[in-house]
């Protein structure tokens, strides 16, 4: 990598696996819950989340030396509500069939605790840069989780990915259910979720024993 | 940290700039974007009216309203008149398609003589057609729609939409699949008097090939939102079957 020293490169790559932020740092899982049914929800979550960690964290690390301590939760949580407010509102007046599509997701991305937590353990720590790497990182993290989640959710649970009906038509019995498949209607509901990271968890600890604590 | 951020005093004016910072900056956005958000909700009744009529650019699978700059032009062209009912009174009003109709239905509540009630009457290859709004609420906030029917109080296009109902659950309300399904359902039971339609589950008709049963397939894992749209369609178009009755009387 040309681009990024090596420590830098961390930052990014970190996230994606050995410090994943669902699987490993375990935030961020009511969204991942809520939101995976289908795999068109999961992507345009984790492009959200992408935006607002990378841009959340360089203002707040911007402001790190200047936020009291006793208060610094709720300033963080101002500036991450006002943030996503700000973008809503932008959209809605300028691109608003995308702010149809993302206004369900708001609410979802204020509360959404990876962000919090990475103002909290990184950004009031370091420099601009260095945490715009971190969110970025994290968010490709969760995005990632997010979309394995939502592709078997939607697969297993409607026989469709993105929409397309990948596995035949259901009711007419066409494709796999024509040899007698059903879908999992469970897998629609959200404890299916939790179970599907409790798997890539698993795959992932047994993979690399250091993950493991004790 | 340092000490100076530690102490009370800065804590407090932190937080008062922090706030008056914030507050502008919201207030700002808020107020110099509101023209432009209001037409666009604007643009999107007329847009939703003429998707309920079938005036739309549906693709194979996915919903398409006709193109935001030309749905004055259409929603023109296409609805001939706009009513309001109100009580026993029918007039007509060029603004009815923005009528409240959370609010009304809030008027409603104390005295259903003063509800405005808007009905769009539209004509399109030589059909009339006749849209109500709907009003009710979700599993997590509102939901609302547009139904357009026949004479026969026969479902003839909808279209729903909601404000946060869960991505990929109850949020597909508004997906072609389920939207689709009200075509050619009867609102009216089998001695004419007004049944409304449910979002059934476990519905034995899938294929949704009996138009009269009075049912759609519900969403799996949509349980609380399908209800709502139950509800909305039940207590919301049964007000308009006094003037369907009248329709047929004259």
């Amino acid at each position: 990598m040309g681009l990024l020293s090596k420590k830098d490169a961390k930052l990014i790559t970190d996230p994606l696996a050995d410090n994943n932020p669902i699987t490993i740092q375990v935030l961020g899982i009511c969204s991942a819950l809520a939101i995976t049914a289908e795999l068109k929800a999961s992507i345009v979550m984790a492009i959200s989340v992408l935006f607002v960690l990378g841009v959340g964290n360089v203002v707040i690390s911007l402001m790190r030396n200047i936020i009291p301590s006793k208060i610094r939760i709720i300033v963080q949580l101002t500036v991450v509500a006002a943030l996503v407010i700000i973008v809503d509102q932008v959209l809605k007046a300028f691109a608003y069939e995308l702010s149809k599509t993302l206004s369900v997701f708001v609410g979802l991305i204020i509360t959404n605790c990876i962000i919090m937590g990475r103002f909290e353990a990184f950004a009031l720590g370091n420099g601009p840069w260095k945490s715009f790497l971190d969110g970025i990182g994290n968010a490709l993290g969760y995005g990632v989780i997010l979309i394995i989640v939502g592709f078997f959710r939607e697969l297993l649970g409607s026989g469709t990915l993105l929409g397309f009906k990948v596995l035949g038509d259901p009711i007419e019995k066409t494709g796999l259910y024509a040899i007698g498949y059903e879908n999992n209607g469970f897998m629609l509901l959200s404890p299916m979720a939790l179970i599907v990271v409790g798997i890539i968890i698993w795959v992932q600890r047994s993979r690399n024993k250091e993950l493991i604590e004790d | 940290m340092s000490n100076k951020t530690d102490s009370n005093v800065y804590t407090i004016l932190f937080a008062i700039g922090m706030v008056v910072v914030v507050g502008t900056l919201l207030a700002f956005t808020a107020a110099s974007l509101k023209p432009n958000i209001a037409e666009n909700v604007r643009l999107e009744k007329q847009q939703n009216i003429l998707y309920a009529m079938g005036v739309n650019e549906n693709d194979e699978s996915s919903a398409v309203f006709v193109d935001k700059a030309q749905a004055p032009e259409l929603f023109k062209q296409y609805i001939t008149k706009q009513l309001v009912i109100q009580g026993d009174d029918i007039s007509e009003d060029d603004e009815a398609y923005l009528i409240d109709i959370k609010k009304q239905k809030a008027i409603g509540k104390d005295d259903p003589s003063k509800r405005k009630l808007p009905l769009f009457v539209g004509e399109k290859d030589g059909k009339t057609y006749y849209v109500a709004p709907i009003y009710g609420k979700g599993l997590w906030d509102a939901i609302w729609g547009y139904v357009s029917m026949d004479e026969n109080m026969v479902v003839q296009g909808a279209y729903f939409d909601h404000k946060g109902e869960t991505p990929g659950l109850g949020a597909n309300i508004k997906e072609r699949f389920f939207m689709d399904d009200f075509i050619g359902e009867h609102l009216l039971g089998d001695n004419g008097t007004f049944k409304g339609i449910d979002v059934a589950k476990g519905n034995a008709d899938p294929k949704n090939e009996n138009k009269t049963d009075n049912e759609v397939d519900a969403i799996a894992g949509a349980t609380i939102t399908g209800n709502g749209v139950t509800a909305m369609i039940k207590s919301d178009l049964k007000l308009y079957k006094p003037y369907f009755d009248n329709l047929k009387n004259n």
